[in-house]
């Protein structure tokens, strides 16, 4: 591949597709419309691989093959309406798409030229019909630079990427940069790391490009995204994988290293299958193996696959991972700059922080540093869930509250319940309660407030949620994961997590609360790896701003989210109770009696807090306290 | 999933010509690992031994990379692996109840398969549809936005 083969393959493909941009036909473009359906995880697994197909069919059943093509992208990040179809010029999105709307949108949309109203999105909050992407309150505040490819390139088409500006980056750090101006540009960008703990890239980049040429080197990318919660890499890895193969070249150019290994959670099948196929079109285009771009430049690259292990995206366990090994951690010093995988120099990024560098190369360190705050430049994508209405991926620039992405793009918290706090950066990260929702988003922020920025994953918690019963969840997650190398957090963790049992069991004492307290600063100060140092932050942070609820789980023996399932007491309102006995048919203990007609009892000594006559009332006379 | 003595045979021969083809990479024990992980569904002592063998490695190795991470199995699995997700997102939304329910329907645990070789309860952190949550899957059917009434049911197709 020369340059001007990648211009020429860009001449001919943009056309073709540039109405995903554009909205209009231009005149060289074959097809007259086109198709988008989301092929990531979320929109696969409510079944968008059938709507594919059922549009082939009633395309082809219309004789209109030539004017439409069918394409199937990354994630459009709105997971909660999957599947999703967008289609183009017109750029309509067609939310919950089913197989029997398909021939619908054919005849209708497609050949008929009119939009179906009953099919496309609605405003959940306001019911207003939003036809398109850029109308939508969950796009409107976004701005994509990470994502930027995601839901608009196939991403199994080389061609596609490049028509989109994609191995330029490379060319012009071979052809116009040495590797020093590289890092000056990164190191003015501000570029830090996505991965969580937000280490500038640039430095690191300089850290390790000593003994250039004369010392083998690795670089790696960190893709075993382990967060629960947390699919902005796998959605990065499935809908734009060139973008993250384009900046590892990038960063094998400006150490000396002539070998790649992206390690990938096995958990992600789509995101591995597209990731090889990319590397394969890649190797075959020539701009990965010997001389690309007939420069002295070499890259080769490989996947590795985890294996579901949490503490493999430590670095330094990640690193031994690659070896073969247990992925166990390693102490640094020394640093994987100066001794990285098989004890060469190495270096290794997230992938969402690989996904920006070609676009920083492109459009120069100004225009990144000018989004963002004053030490956190750029965008962060975050992963929405739990009791959120917009459940999806979102980008939004460094600086945008907290507020803003749980309200305004996320919609708030359906079914009119009362927000209670959010968690970010998982099993390492902390809450963030309603005082703190204006919080700028940004690393120095998140820390301030006993959170952190984490991978990117974001779970909305509401009043039914218990924070101590959270904490617990966090804890054992991560005495699950612990591999076990160090005391503090091999035996600390448990230790904790006893503690935490024996509160939400209602068992809790006068105590145990300092008792947690003291744990968690010990194992914070004194584990090997960021796992071990991180893993008391759930606790410390529900602590910090609900310890009123832990309070209450030990002096009083209730849980106020009315979650622990021991500590519960449900009761019949008799004022409510219709008499209908649905209830008293539904537990399976028998522990509800009563005449028709008249109102129902529990026998607490018998109720196993199971819940089910809860579901089962019709009249809202049974609650939980 | 019993494999027949033929079907052993023709899988240790696949694995053996991987490991061949394979061992002289950089950090190959993974790799030859989940290659036969596939192949056999699980790591039998048979296999780990021939994996140890052609590497030159002790097997404690091989044992001790099979036992720290998650994906190997050193016991075979049932017909049909289960799934309940049970990370953030899934929990705060009732993932615990889901996974409660199954275990009750079938009658084992997490990490369990029934005695008759139907079912294995497999233990999920996040399976990256959280839009669905809660979420669970068996072998590669994808079932959300989940209750613990449904579970019945769903259990009854397999």
């Amino acid at each position: 591949m020369t340059i001007e083969e990648l211009k020429r393959i860009k001449e001919q493909t943009l056309p073709q597709i540039n109405m995903r941009h554009t909205h209009t036909v231009e005149n060289e473009t074959k097809y007259k419309h086109q198709v988008l359906v989301c092929g990531g995880t979320g929109c696969t697994s409510s079944g968008s691989g059938k709507l594919i197909d059922e549009f082939k069919a009633q395309v082809s059943a219309h004789g209109i093959e030539d004017e439409v093509q069918m394409v199937r992208t990354g994630c459009f990040g709105l997971c909660e309406l999957g599947p999703i179809v967008i289609v183009y010029p017109e750029g309509v999105f067609y939310a919950q798409c089913k197989t029997e709307n398909v021939k619908r949108i054919v005849e209708e949309h497609i050949i008929g030229g009119k939009v179906i109203d009953d099919l496309v999105y609605h405003e959940k909050t306001t019911g207003e019909v939003k036809e398109k992407l850029s109308d939508m309150q969950f796009y409107k505040k976004q701005s994509r630079i990470a994502l930027r490819n995601c839901g608009v390139v196939d991403p199994e088409k080389i061609e596609d990427y490049i028509a989109f500006d994609g191995y330029q980056a490379l060319a012009k750090c071979l052809f116009e940069y040495t590797p020093e101006q590289v890092i000056d540009i990164m190191l003015a960008s501000g570029l830090r790391g996505r991965g969580g703990a937000g280490f500038p890239t640039g430095l690191k980049w300089k850290f390790a490009c000593g003994n250039r040429g004369k010392v083998k080197k690795y670089v790696c990318c960190n893709g075993d995204e382990g967060d629960p919660g947390a699919f902005m890499d796998r959605s990065v890895l499935e809908g734009d994988p060139h973008s993250v193969i384009e900046a590892m070249a990038i960063a094998a150019y400006v150490i000396g290293a002539d070998q790649g290994y992206i390690y990938v959670r096995a958990e992600y099948p789509i995101a591995v299958k597209r990731l090889s196929i990319a590397i394969n079109q890649a190797r075959e285009a020539g701009l990965l193996g010997n001389n690309i771009f007939g420069t002295d430049f070499s890259f080769n690259l490989e996947i590795r696959l985890g294996a579901g292990a949490f503490v493999c995206g430590e670095e330094t366990a990640l690193m031994t991972s690659i070896e073969g090994n247990r992925g166990e951690p390693r102490p640094r010093p020394p640093f994987p700059a100066v001794k990285g995988v098989f004890g060469k120099p190495t270096i290794l990024n997230n992938v969402e922080t690989y996904a920006n560098i070609p676009q920083i190369i492109l459009k120069g360190a100004d225009w990144f540093a000018g989004m963002g705050t004053e030490k956190s430049k750029g965008t962060k994508v975050f992963a929405l869930g739990g009791k959120i209405v917009n459940t999806g991926l979102v980008e939004v620039p460094m600086g945008t509250t907290v507020r803003e992405i749980i309200f305004d793009i996320g919609g708030g918290i359906p079914g009119g319940k009362r927000f209670k706090a959010a968690q970010t950066g998982g099993p390492s990260g902390g809450c963030i309660p309603e005082a703190n929702l204006d919080t700028p988003v940004d690393y120095d922020s998140l820390m301030a407030i006993g959170s952190m920025m984490g991978s990117g994953g974001l779970i909305v918690m509401d009043e039914d949620n218990c924070m101590v019963d959270i904490a617990k969840f966090f804890l054992e997650f991560t005495v699950d994961e612990s591999c076990g190398k160090c005391t503090p957090c091999r035996e600390g963790t448990r230790r904790m997590l006893e503690i935490l049992t024996k509160i939400t069991d209602g068992k809790g004492e006068d105590g145990d609360i300092e008792k947690l307290e003291e744990l968690a600063n010990t194992i914070k100060t004194t584990s090997l790896c960021g796992l071990g140092q991180t893993a008391p932050n759930p606790v410390l942070s529900t602590l910090r701003y609900f310890r009123d609820e832990y309070e209450a789980h030990v002096y009083e023996k209730r849980c106020p989210a009315g979650c622990c399932k021991h500590l519960a007491k449900i009761t019949i309102d008799p004022e409510k109770c219709k008499g209908c006995s649905l209830c008293s048919r539904k537990c399976p203990v028998g522990a509800i009696s009563g005449e028709i007609r008249k109102p129902f009892v529990i026998d607490q000594s018998k109720c196993i807090k199971c819940g089910a006559c809860l579901e089962s009332c019709k009249f809202g006379a049974i609650s939980k306290k | 999933m019993a494999l027949t003595k033929e079907q052993i045979a023709e899988k240790t021969e696949e694995l053996k010509k991987f490991i061949a083809e394979n061992k002289n990479m950089p950090g190959p024990l993974m790799p030859i690992m989940q290659f036969a992980q596939e192949k056999f569904g699980y790591l039998s002592l048979e296999t780990q031994i021939l994996i140890a063998d052609s590497l030159g490695i002790p097997v404690t190795e091989v044992y001790g990379v099979a036992t720290f991470y998650a994906q190997f199995s050193l016991n075979p699995k049932g017909d049909n692996v289960i799934s309940v997700c049970q990370g953030t997102a899934c929990y705060v939304k009732g993932g615990a109840k889901v996974l409660a329910k199954v275990e009750e329907q079938l009658g084992i645990t997490s990490n369990q398969t029934t005695p008759d070789g139907k079912f294995t309860i497999q233990d999920t952190r996040c399976l990256g549809c959280c839009g669905l949550a809660p979420v669970m899957t068996i072998n590669e059917d994808v079932y959300g936005k989940l209750t613990p009434e449904m579970i019945p049911d769903i259990l009854a197709k397999y």
